[in-house]
């Protein structure tokens, strides 16, 4: 026993080092390694619960359709004579492609509901004052883009349904005065719903409004770093004072203590 | 230090120029024109632009609207040493005259190469933007337009009751282009016969407008047309009118609405006999028919988009339909 100790431990320490060696490399050089630990580790409210968490559960539900669409897009086929057919094919016969579908489907309801979810948390808990009111408004940019990729999808099974709720989707955007015939030409791609309308719904869908949306996300992320977290309204603890100390109470660790 | 009072951030300039407004109506107004390819739109466009920019041009270069130079004696510092001219030696110092703190207008280079990249990016960005957005907006609104079609023979079309006459508007785009019209044989009034042909597209947000009544599934036939996609005819009877399934809109035999969310009557087709078959040549549309069939007086728009107004008040929020 006495000699497998400091074996143990020159293991231990060789381990150590093939761990941090690439990260020192990394770090060295981008200073990744250090931002990552900013994200990870940065001090939030002690009195935080699981309702702040709804906006990291829109974030994976984002992070859920971007993956899922993407693998669909290797099978989708963005033609009117061949999308019903091509969807056809990735319910019915490519493995676990209705599993994949399914989820892309049932996601996009998933984030919208828990975007509205995360919207009612803060705005019940007042967490878009001073400072955090630029938040808000690129978290209302963020709703309004994830609606225009509900709607842009809504149209790619190319089915009786979605056919028909694009063409009333897209004249509700024709009966805005002045121009809105011309917002709904443009997004028809001509008078009639025809061939151009589904490659650009289909492309608006792929790249543009899901761009759109990581750089609002990437901004709306950025912004929550650095202005921090709120505490939630019946928080006792005021905003820049100190911690409220604690009298420890049973045994050290497992419970949460008691305020004196 | 000069005490001041009031908050300490910049001067209030003199509020900013109204000009590059009027110069983005202008811009504004000249598009439109070209899409509508209406000339005199767009001169009068070209007209606003030209003066607006002009005025906007003249305010840039004569420094007008320009923050003013705020004159703050230079505290004597780091700051201000670069403002005297350095000394050679002590020697001179009783030579030379010791220059004055004073603004000296340069012109850095600094300046001058942050401006001439941004003017430089701002100049390639536009021959790159320019060319694409005319490509991503353009082909929707240029090249439309309705082609004649072919529906089949007069025969086909007996006198009393609609039929459902389904066809392609494109035939080159496809089955996409299939569309519906609700056809009825009027019979010949003074020698010629009257047909009144409804678009199925309910007025309100385009659904297809069903009959109210039977829908003779079982007699349905297909007529061949001479450029090849076939049009399909399905007699109805006993229709009192159509109805929409999408938001309950309704309508009389005349396409007039009598209920529901729909701004106007149902749109119509344009005909005419050629060797005895039915062509329907383009479409508009319908604020209100007064009497029925032969005798119907329509009063007849431009084909306007559904939800669209074409007549009564809420037509001035409508005074631009795009080309289709």
């Amino acid at each position: 026993m006495a000699t497998t100790a400091p074996r143990r431990r020159r293991r231990q320490s060789k381990l150590q080092q093939a761990v941090d060696i690439p990260l020192d490399w990394l770090e060295e050089r981008s200073g990744l390694v250090g931002a990552t630990k900013y994200f990870l580790f940065r001090k939030v409210p002690r009195d935080s619960s699981w309702w702040h968490t709804l906006g990291s559960a829109t974030l994976t539900a984002f992070l859920v359709q971007a993956g899922t669409g993407l693998i669909l897009a290797f099978y989708y086929k963005p033609d009117p004579d061949k999308a019903y057919e091509s969807i056809q094919h990735i319910t019915n016969d490519l493995t676990l492609g209705w599993l994949v579908r399914g989820m892309h489907r049932w996601g996009a309801s998933v984030f919208i509901i828990l975007m509205f979810f995360h919207m009612a948390r803060v705005f019940l808990f007042g967490a878009y004052k001073y400072p955090r009111e630029l938040n808000w408004i690129v978290g209302v940019l963020i709703l309004v883009t994830g609606m225009l990729e509900g709607f842009t999808g809504y149209l790619l099974p190319w089915d009786q349904t979605s056919y028909w709720a694009t063409v009333v989707g897209i004249n509700i955007n024709a009966s805005a005065p002045f121009l809105g015939p011309f917002i709904a030409q443009f997004l028809r791609g001509g008078a009639e719903i025809g061939t151009d309308t589904l490659s650009r719904f289909y492309a608006l869908h792929m790249l543009a409004v899901p761009g759109a949306l990581f750089g609002l996300i990437g901004l709306h992320l950025y912004l929550v770093i650095r202005l921090g977290v709120s505490s939630p309204p019946w928080s006792s603890e005021g905003a820049g004072r100190d911690r409220a100390e604690v009298k420890p109470t049973g045994r050290a660790g497992l419970t949460r203590g008691r305020r004196v | 230090m000069v005490e001041t009072k009031g908050p300490t951030g910049p001067p209030h300039g003199p509020a900013p120029s109204l000009w590059p407004l009027g110069f983005a109506i202008g811009l504004t107004v000249a598009l439109v024109g070209l899409v509508l390819g209406s000339w005199s739109t767009v001169a009068v466009g070209a007209v606003l632009l030209l003066a607006f920019g002009f005025v906007w041009a003249r305010d840039v270069a004569t420094g007008h609207g320009a923050p003013p130079v705020v004159d703050e004696p230079l505290a004597p510092g780091p700051e201000s040493a670069r403002h005297t001219v350095p000394l050679r030696s002590d020697r001179d110092a009783d030579a030379l005259p010791v220059m004055e703190d004073e603004e000296i207008e340069t012109y850095p280079r600094s300046a001058f190469l942050s401006l001439s990249t941004l003017g430089l990016g701002g100049v390639i960005t536009g021959i790159v933007a320019a060319p694409v957005t005319v490509f991503a907006v353009g082909p929707a609104f240029v090249g439309q337009g309705e082609e004649e079609v072919d529906i089949g023979p007069l025969d086909d079309y007996p006198e009393g009751n609609f039929i459902v006459a389904t066809f392609l508007a494109r035939p080159d785009e496809g089955e996409v282009s299939r569309r519906t019209a609700y056809v009825r044989n009027n019979g010949v009034v003074d020698g010629r016969p009257s047909l009144t042909i409804l678009s199925n597209r309910c007025v309100h947000l385009g659904c297809p407008v069903q009959v109210n009544g039977l829908s003779l599934e079982g007699q349905k036939k297909t007529v061949e047309v001479p450029e090849g996609p076939t049009v399909e005819l399905t007699p109805t009877e006993a229709a009192s009118g159509f109805g929409c399934p999408c938001h309950g809109g309704q309508y009389d035999t005349e396409g007039n609405r009598t209920a529901g969310p729909p701004v106007r009557a149902l749109d119509r087709f344009r005909y005419k006999i050629r060797d005895g078959r039915v062509i329907l040549t383009s479409s508009y549309s319908v604020g209100e028919v007064d009497g029925q069939g032969a005798e119907a007086v329509i009063k007849a728009y431009d084909l306007a988009m559904p939800s669209v107004h074409v007549d009564g008040p809420e037509a001035i929020l409508y005074p631009f339909e795009p080309p289709h």
